[in-house]
């Protein structure tokens, strides 16, 4: 393990200080960190360079309804230092219509399938992204199945393809 | 005016003849995709030994099968894979749909999930169970060879189903290529109008 990496700490305090009123709060020991989306991506920029150098994830989470939200997306990134084992949780909330965050695929390529998965799911638009195609539902699927709204056995997409007949085959 | 055979000579119909043919040489096509797939291999493999009723030949290529063995949940992408593989199968072929989630989608009544392949495809044989054992998968192979036999001609006459078909996928019928886009699809339209319980 190599010495020069700062800890959480340090790097928290330096990240406070160069971009005033980000919220930081620690729970059992997992550090959050919630950045409005205007600054997301100097944020997590800063932060690679800090040295965490591993995105573990990208997700979303769909807060309709939700008791006490006021914005209807989180975002979800999951950071990790390979050196020091060092994890970090940045939240970015964003609202309809149009949720859109600038992509951290040029921070960090293991980005992009992610945030195709999320877009794909949520319909959240990453600006800056190569390749924003639907990574798992069908190209021609025209909704975004994991927001609240959607209904979940879906709006009849499943029964909607050619039936094949005994002739036909 | 009687005829005179010797006693080696049997006197069938063609018809029979090809039955019996094909019924005992059912090639499957092992199109598992889920926890079925690992009973499906149970079957094969030396304790329940397909082999016993002539169905042991598993092909990975629908080119040479003529048995599809749809064996656990198929969603919306694969759909149309399935579809191909049924398409570049040889005649005569038959279909059995494996265990819950092939024949009605069982306990996955998701967006993605096909609610029963035979909505879409023609399926000779169902096999209820969550997975079903090997056992039931072999007596639903032997009652497929029941229905060979009893059912089949050598010209293929049996399959020109057409009624019989239609009338099981009522939800679907063909009206032309249509939307995924829900607001532009008539199906869909009628699904939202009138859900099913």
């Amino acid at each position: 393990m190599t010495t020069d990496q700062p800890a959480t700490a340090d790097i928290l305090e330096t990240l406070v200080a160069r971009f005033p009123g980000l919220e930081t709060s620690a729970y059992r020991g997992q550090t959050r960190i919630v950045v409005g989306e205007p600054a997301s991506l100097e944020v997590l920029s800063f932060l690679a360079a800090a040295g965490f150098d591993l995105l573990v994830d990208v997700t979303c989470v769909d807060y309709l309804e939700y008791r006490g939200a006021t914005q209807r997306y989180g975002l979800v990134y999951l950071l990790a230092s390979t050196a020091t084992a060092r994890r970090l949780t940045v939240r970015v909330f964003v609202d309809d219509p149009e949720p859109a965050v600038r992509s951290v695929v040029g921070v960090w390529r293991s980005a992009d399938w992610l945030e195709r998965e999320v877009w794909d799911m949520f319909g959240i638009r990453f600006v800056g992204h190569p390749d924003l195609r639907r990574l798992v539902m069908p190209e021609q699927f025209t909704a975004h199945p994991l927001r609240k709204d959607y209904p979940l056995q879906g709006r009849g997409e499943r029964h909607n393809f050619p039936v094949l007949t005994r002739e036909e085959g | 005016m009687a005829l005179e055979l010797p006693e080696n000579v049997v006197v069938s119909r063609l018809d029979e003849l090809a039955n019996w043919c094909r019924k005992n040489s059912l090639w499957p096509m092992p199109f598992a995709t889920a926890c079925c797939g690992i009973e499906l291999m149970a079957t094969g493999a030396a304790k329940h030994d397909l082999a016993r009723f002539g169905a042991e030949v598993f092909r990975f290529s629908p080119r040479q099968c003529d048995l599809m063995i749809v064996a656990g949940r198929v969603v919306m992408k694969m759909l149309p894979v399935l579809q191909r593989i049924w398409l570049q199968m040889h005649e005569p072929k038959w279909c059995i749909s494996m265990g819950a989630c092939a024949s009605t989608g069982g306990v996955f009544d998701t967006y993605s999930v096909v609610q029963g392949i035979d909505r879409f495809i023609p399926v000779d044989m169902y096999v209820p169970g969550c997975p079903p054992r090997p056992e039931q998968l072999i007596q639903a192979i032997i009652d497929l060879q029941d229905k060979i036999q009893r059912e089949g001609t050598i010209t293929g006459r049996e399959f020109e189903t057409r009624e019989r078909q239609l009338r099981k996928r009522a939800l679907v019928e063909a009206i032309g290529p249509l939307s995924l886009d829900a607001a532009r699809n008539p199906v869909i339209q009628r699904e939202l109008r009138f859900p099913r319980s």
